[in-house]
């Protein structure tokens, strides 16, 4: 599918989303609580296929926080990036897409790690790269007199 | 001018290695310093040890174009137990900087330690805003010459590696045991 029969085929499937076309992708705007349904029917659908999650990235808004994933279906060779974001910076929680894809696991615990962002149902939440005397160092508040220095 | 042009003497004005050779030497021990110095120098057996790109530019100091293996400097070690000379070519992140520390432990005396590329001596493109990067390798273990670059050439490396030979050759066994009690980090 092009990028416009994409954009209808998402708005067919989970209501009326914000969707825009990027220079490359094409750029879903998913409310967190949708997220995990729109992922799994985008992965099953017999029309769309997205058989393969190929990033994940953690963002730091400033007053959000946010995920973003890009989908690729390797069978139709099409694309498609969905954006999440959340407005609690304490406990940020969005829903795991382990179990839909395999490769998030380790994205997901990345994105922990670095942002502090925590996934429901993510099957062993650990940190992946740093141990546990460490904040959340990609955060914008993230504050290290010692370590770090700054203009 | 390559380094194979440089005379002899337009080493001579390296201000460390002035400070060095006038903190005198034993009269007697001067013989057998410069015995053991210059078997020192001459066999300078460097660690198989690269964090990032600037162990491909150490990789191409030791290949046949520049090739390390005329200054006696051929033999890259595995273990380092067997080798005389660390070159930290590349960043150390905090969770590398203890692997380093015992890596440079494990290392037998005398050894040497070369800061190679910006990262090694400061941080270098990391030196603001980053949280993970290790300023500077000499907060972790001691460093004899420091190779500017980013990354150093292998020209670049080959002329510190003979400021190291020149920094052997002027030591004695006093200066030695002064340099490791200066920097014990235990």
């Amino acid at each position: 599918m092009d990028k416009i029969q994409l954009g209808e085929f998402i708005n067919s499937i989970a209501g009326a989303l914000e969707i825009k076309e990027g220079n490359q992708y094409l750029e879903v705007t998913v409310p967190p609580s949708l997220l995990y349904k729109l992922a799994r029917q985008l992965r099953e659908k017999e029309e769309s296929q997205f058989d393969f999650l190929f990033c994940i990235t953690g963002v730091d808004y400033g007053a959000d926080l946010g995920v973003i994933y890009h989908l690729r279906s390797t069978i139709y060779d099409h694309s498609v990036v969905l954006k999440t974001r959340t407005s609690d910076r304490e406990n940020p929680i969005l829903d795991s897409v382990a179990d839909i894809w395999h490769a998030a696991d380790f994205h997901e615990r990345e994105v922990y790690d670095l942002l502090g962002i925590k996934f429901k149902n993510h099957p062993d939440l650990r940190r992946l790269f740093l141990d546990n005397s460490w904040g959340f160092p990609l955060r914008k508040d993230y504050v290290d007199d010692v370590n770090i220095v700054t203009k | 001018m390559g380094i194979k042009g440089m005379k002899r003497e337009d080493f001579e004005d390296n201000e460390s290695l002035d400070l060095l050779t006038a903190s005198g030497s034993n009269i007697l021990l001067t013989t057998v310093d410069d015995v053991i110095n210059w078997g020192r120098k001459n066999s300078l057996w460097p660690l198989t040890f690269a964090t990032r790109c600037c162990g491909i530019e150490m990789m191409a100091a030791g290949a046949p174009r520049h090739d390390f293996a005329r200054f006696g400097m051929e033999v890259y070690r595995a273990s380092p137990r067997q080798a005389d000379v660390i070159v930290v070519a590349g960043t150390i992140v905090h969770k590398m900087a203890p692997v380093l520390k015992r890596l440079y432990d494990q290392m037998s005396e005398p050894k040497y330690v070369v800061a190679m590329g910006a990262c090694a001596i400061s941080g270098g493109p990391f030196f603001l805003n980053s949280y993970s990067v290790v300023k500077g390798v000499e907060h972790v273990i001691p460093v004899d010459v420091y190779v500017p670059g980013c990354p150093p050439r292998p020209e670049a490396l080959l002329y510190g590696m003979l400021q190291l030979q020149r920094l052997i050759e002027t030591q004695t066994i006093k200066s030695r045991k002064e340099r490791n009690a200066s920097h014990d980090y235990k």
